[in-house]
C-alpha cells in the first residue's frame, strides 16, 4: 500500500517535471534561436510519437537508466555517494562480452543468466574497490568511484582493440554476440527485448530487500545515523557499509550485460552514452525509491530518445537537452530544501 | 599599543546577562582580570563559564551588561573586533583546518597575498617568542593534539593578542602535557599578559591561577585571591554554597531504599583502563559491581571519563586494559538520542526494530514490530500519533520514553543512562525516574549518569564521583559527591561516610 502510494507520488511528480522539462526546453529553444515548435514536435514523436519510438527508443534506454539508477540508489540509502556506475557498468558489459565466447552453442537460457550474472559480478567487484579503498584506508569513495570510471572506460578501449576486438581486427569493437544468445525481443519487429522484464523483477526484488529483509533494514540504518545503527543497534557499519558497495556495484554491472546481450550485441569504447551519470538523476528523482527509478528512469529515457529525435530531425543539437535535464536535477533539489518538513511544523 | 601596567584592571565585565531563549545562562556575572595575572573561572556544567567568555570573545552579545576594557566601556560584535581590541580565544574544541599546514592555519585570519615563507617565519617568531615549540610545515592532521593546542595558542598570539582565554584547555592532554602548559600559561601572564582558564579542575586552578571567579547558574557566587582560598570552599562555591532547594519531581519523595538488600552482581568491571586515541587514559583502573535491584549513580565533571566508563558497562566500547563480565544485552540510554539512538526519520516501529538489528537474519515481520510499538507506547506513555509516526515528529520527552521503553523491554538484566533528563520537562522526567526505578524494583541493574548531582543522589541507592577517569565511592549526600567530584579527593567523602555511621 505504501508502495503503491510511493510509486503513484513519484509518477505524479514525474509528470509535473515532464511539463516542466518541455516548458524550459521552449524557453531555452527560444533563446537559442530555433522554432519551438517543429523541435519539440520532432522529439515528442522521438519519443512517443509511434509504437516504434516507445518500444524502440523510450523503453529501450529506460532499462540501463533504471537498473543504473537501482545502483545509485542502493548506495545512497546506506550513505555511500557511488558516483562510478559508469564505470562498474563498462565493466559489466566487458566481463559478459569476455564470457559470451566460451558460451557459443550454449542454450539461450544457460548463456544469457550466465553472462548476466558474471557481468554483475564483474560491476559488483568493481565498487568493491572502492568499497575496501574506503573502508580500510578512509579514500572517499566519490573520488575513487570517479577514478574507477576512468580506469573502465580505458579499460574498455585498450579490451576491444586487443584482447576482445573482433577477429577480423578492424574495428575497435568485440564480435557480434551470436543470435543464440540475443536477448529474447518481446514485440516482433521493435527492439524491445526481455530486460525490461528483468528491470522491473530487480526493481521490486531491492525495493523488498530494502523495506523488508533485515539486511536491508541494518543498511537502510547504517545510511540514515550511522551512530545509531552502531551503538543502538549493534550492527557492524563497516561491513553493511561495504555489502552496499557490492550490491550498488551488482546491479550497475547487471545494466552493462543486460545493455551488452540486450541491444548493442558488441563492446566497443563509447559503450555507455553516459547511462551510469544520469543514473544519478534518476535516482535523485525518486528520491532513492526503487520503484520510483523506474518511473524516473522513463521519463529520462524519454528525454534522451526525443533527444536524439530533435537531434536529427530538426537540427537541434542534444545538449539542449542535457541542459533541461540538469536543470530538472537542480529543481527538484532545491524544491526538496524549501518544502517545510512535517517535522517542522510539529515542532518538538 | 598602550601597555597596561602589571596589576592593573584590563577587562572588566559587570552585570553581564544572557539568556538563550527563555533559558537564562547568565545572570548579572561579573568578572574583573587585572595585566599580568591568570584568572581561573570556574563552575559546573553548565555555569556559564563558556558562555561568558564567548560574550567577551564576540560570539554572542550580552543582553545587559558593561564591559570594559583598559576601563573604557567597550562593544564586541565579532571576533574580529575582539582580535583587534588584543582578546584571543582557544576553544575547547579545536577550529584547525586539518589538511593545511601550521603556517597556513595561521595565516588563515589575515588578509592579502600569502606568502608561505613569511608565514612560516611569523609562526617560528611568535611561537619562538613565547616559548612554544611548533613546525610552522607540519600538517595540522599529522599533529599530537597537544600540538594542535599550541597551534590554536599561536595563532591567537599572532595575532598581538593581550589577553589570552583558554576553554578547558587540559582537557584533551595527557597529565605531563598539561602540566607544560600550565607552566607556559604562567610564564606567559609574568611577562605582562593576561590570561583566562575556563576549567573545572580545581587543582590545576589552584595551582596556577592568581585570581578565582565562581560562577553557578550563570551568577558570580565567589571571586578571591587564589592564596586566600583552599579547594573546599572553591568546591562549595561551585556546587552553589547556600543553593536554593533542589528541584523535586512528585515520585522523587518516595526514594528512600536505603538499607535495602540488592541481588548478585550483574556489571562487573575489574581495573578496567581505557586509553583514547591520543594516548590518554580517559578510565583509569576502574574497579566497581553493580548488582541486580539497585541503581548506581555516578557524578562527574564533563570529560572525567564517565562518556568511556558507561559505553564499556553497556558494551559499546571495549575496555583497553582490564577484565569485564556484562550480560549479553545491556540496555543502554544515551545522552545524545538524535545521534546515538534514534532513526530520526523512520518511523517508530523501525526505531523499535533498531534494537537487535545487529543480529537479526532474515524477513522482518513489520507488523509485529508495529503491534510491540504500539503496546510500548502505551506502557511508557509516549505521545505519538502511532506507530508509524516519524521519531522526529516527538517531543525530546516522549523520544526519551521511546529509547527507554525500547531498551528496557530488550534487556532485562541491565541498563545503563547517560544524563536521563537531558531536555525534559518536569513531568517527562517524573515519568523517566519512575521508569527507572520500576526497573530497579524489577530487579535490573542499573547505572545513572547525571551532570546534574541532585537528580543522581535522589536515583540512586549508591553513589559515585568520577574525576579524571577514577571512581571514587562517596556517600549519598549532594555536597559530599560534588567535592569528591571536584577535587578527585576520596578524604572528604571517607570522613563524611564515618560522620554518617
Amino acid at each position: 500500500m505504501t508502495a503503491w502510494r510511493a510509486f503513484a507520488g513519484t509518477t505524479a511528480r514525474v509528470l509535473v517535471l515532464l511539463a516542466t522539462a518541455i516548458a524550459m526546453l521552449a524557453v531555452l529553444l527560444i533563446a537559442t534561436g530555433h522554432d519551438v515548435v517543429p523541435a519539440l514536435s520532432a522529439m515528442v514523436r522521438g519519443a512517443f510519437g509511434s509504437y516504434y519510438a516507445i518500444t524502440s527508443a523510450t523503453i529501450v534506454r529506460m532499462v540501463p537508466l533504471a537498473l543504473a539508477g537501482l545502483a545509485v540508489s542502493v548506495a545512497f540509502r546506506a550513505g555511500i555517494l557511488n558516483i562510478g556506475a559508469e564505470g562498474q557498468l563498462l565493466v559489466g558489459a566487458a566481463a559478459a562480452t569476455a564470457i559470451s565466447g566460451t558460451l557459443v552453442g550454449a542454450p539461450w537460457f544457460i548463456g544469457i543468466p550466465v553472462m548476466l550474472v558474471v557481468g554483475a559480478m564483474a560491476g559488483g567487484a568493481w565498487a568493491a574497490i572502492a568499497g575496501a579503498l574506503r573502508l580500510r584506508f578512509g579514500v572517499l569513495e566519490v573520488i575513487s568511484t570517479i577514478m574507477l570510471n576512468f580506469v573502465a572506460q580505458y579499460l574498455t578501449g585498450w579490451l576491444v582493440r586487443g584482447p576482445l576486438q573482433e577477429p577480423t581486427r578492424v574495428n575497435p569493437q568485440s564480435a557480434t554476440l551470436v543470435p543464440e544468445l540475443q536477448m529474447p525481443v518481446l514485440l516482433e519487429g521493435t527492439r524491445l527485448h526481455a530486460g525490461v522484464l528483468l528491470v522491473m523483477v530487480v526493481a521490486i526484488g531491492v525495493w523488498w530487500w530494502l523495506r523488508s529483509t533485515a539486511s536491508g533494514f541494518r543498511l537502510r540504518a547504517v545510511g540514515a545515523a550511522p551512530t545509531a545503527a552502531a551503538s543502538a543497534g549493534g550492527i557492524d557499519v563497516p561491513r553493511t557499509m561495504f555489502g552496499a558497495f557490492l550490491v550498488s556495484g551488482l546491479l550497475a554491472g547487471l545494466a552493462g550485460a543486460v545493455e551488452y546481450t540486450g541491444i548493442t550485441y558488441a563492446l566497443y569504447e563509447n559503450f555507455s552514452p553516459g547511462y551510469g551519470f544520469t543514473a544519478i538523476a534518476v535516482a535523485l528523482l525518486a528520491r532513492l525509491h526503487p520503484l520510483g527509478v523506474l518511473a524516473t528512469a522513463l521519463l529520462f529515457g524519454a528525454l534522451e530518445a526525443g533527444a536524439n529525435a530533435m537531434q536529427r530531425d530538426a537540427g537541434v543539437p542534444s545538449v539542449v537537452v542535457s541542459v533541461v535535464e540538469a536543470l530538472l536535477i537542480l529543481l527538484v533539489l532545491a524544491a526538496d530544501r524549501w518544502r517545510p518538513s512535517r517535522a517542522d511544523e510539529a515542532g518538538t | 599599543m598602550t601597555t597596561t601596567p602589571t596589576g592593573a584592571v584590563l577587562l572588566s565585565l559587570d552585570g553581564i546577562t544572557h539568556a538563550f531563549g527563555h533559558v537564562r545562562a547568565l545572570e548579572s556575572a561579573s568578572l574583573q582580570v587585572r595585566a599580568g595575572s591568570v584568572h581561573a573561572l570556574l563552575g559546573e556544567n553548565g555555569a556559564g563559564k563558556t558562555t561568558l567568555m564567548r560574550v567577551v570573545f564576540g560570539l554572542l552579545r550580552a543582553q545587559q551588561g558593561m564591559m570594559r576594557w583598559r576601563g573604557l566601556p567597550i562593544t564586541v560584535r565579532s571576533p574580529s573586533e575582539a582580535l583587534a581590541l588584543g582578546v584571543g580565544m582557544v576553544h575547547q574544541h579545536f577550529t584547525l583546518v586539518p589538511t593545511m599546514t601550521v603556517a597556513e592555519n595561521i595565516a588563515l585570519g589575515g588578509h592579502g597575498a600569502f606568502d608561505p615563507r613569511h608565514a612560516a617565519d611569523r609562526v617560528r617568531d611568535v611561537a619562538g617568542a613565547a616559548g612554544l615549540m611548533l613546525d610552522p610545515q607540519a600538517r595540522v592532521q599529522d599533529l599530537p593534539i597537544g600540538a594542535q593546542q599550541r597551534c590554536e595558542i599561536v595563532k591567537a598570539l599572532a595575532r598581538d593578542v593581550r589577553l589570552l582565554i583558554l576553554d578547558e584547555p587540559t582537557a584533551v592532554l595527557a597529565p605531563a602535557e598539561a602540566v607544560e602548559l600550565l607552566r607556559w600559561i604562567r610564564g606567559y601572564a609574568d611577562a605582562g599578559n593576561a590570561v583566562v582558564l575556563i576549567t573545572h579542575k580545581l587543582r590545576d586552578a589552584l595551582a596556577v591561577a592568581d585570581d578565582i571567579t565562581v560562577l553557578h547558574r550563570g551568577r558570580t557566587v565567589l571571586t578571591t585571591a587564589a592564596r586566600d582560598t583552599d579547594q573546599a570552599r572553591v568546591a562549595d562555591a561551585m556546587l552553589g554554597g547556600t543553593r536554593a532547594p533542589a528541584t523535586r519531581v512528585a515520585s522523587d519523595v518516595v526514594n528512600d531504599r536505603a538499607g535495602v538488600a540488592s541481588g548478585p552482581p550483574v556489571l562487573t568491571l575489574n581495573a578496567v583502563t581505557v586509553r583514547d586515541a591520543n594516548g590518554v587514559d580517559r578510565v583509569r583502573a576502574v574497579t566497581m559491581q553493580v548488582c541486580a535491584g539497585e541503581i548506581v549513580g555516578i557524578g562527574a565533571v564533563e570529560g572525567a571519563g564517565q562518556y568511556e566508563l558507561l559505553r564499556v558497562l553497556s558494551g559499546r566500547l571495549t575496555p583497553t586494559s582490564g577484565t569485564r563480565t556484562i550480560p549479553g544485552s545491556v540496555g543502554f540510554v544515551p545522552e545524545d538520542r538524535h545521534r546515538d539512538a534514534l532513526l530520526l526519520d523512520a518511523p517508530l516501529f523501525e526505531n523499535t526494530a533498531l534494537q537487535g538489528a545487529g543480529a537479526r537474519q532474515g524477513v522482518i515481520d513489520w507488523n509485529s514490530f508495529r503491534t510491540r510499538t504500539s503496546a510500548l507506547l502505551q506502557r511508557f506513555d509516549v505521545r505519538a500519533s502511532g506507530a508509524d509516526a516519524r521519531a522526529r515528529t516527538l517531543s525530546g520527552g516522549n523520544q526519551q520514553k521511546l529509547v527507554l521503553g525500547r531498551e528496557l523491554e530488550a534487556a532485562r538484566e541491565a541498563l545503563v543512562v547517560e544524563n536521563p533528563s537531558r531536555g525534559l520537562d518536569f513531568v517527562a522526567t517524573d515519568a523517566v525516574h519512575q521508569a527507572l526505578r520500576a526497573a530497579r524494583d524489577a530487579g535490573m541493574a542499573v547505572v545513572v549518569y547525571s551532570s546534574d548531582l541532585d537528580e543522581v543522589v535522589l536515583l540512586a541507592d549508591r553513589v559515585f564521583a568520577m574525576h579524571d577517569g577514577a571512581l571514587i565511592e562517596s556517600v549519598k549526600n549532594r555536597d559530599v559527591l560534588g567535592r569528591a567530584m571536584l577535587s578527585g579527593d576520596a578524604g572528604d567523602a571517607a570522613v563524611a561516610m564515618e560522620a554518617d555511621t
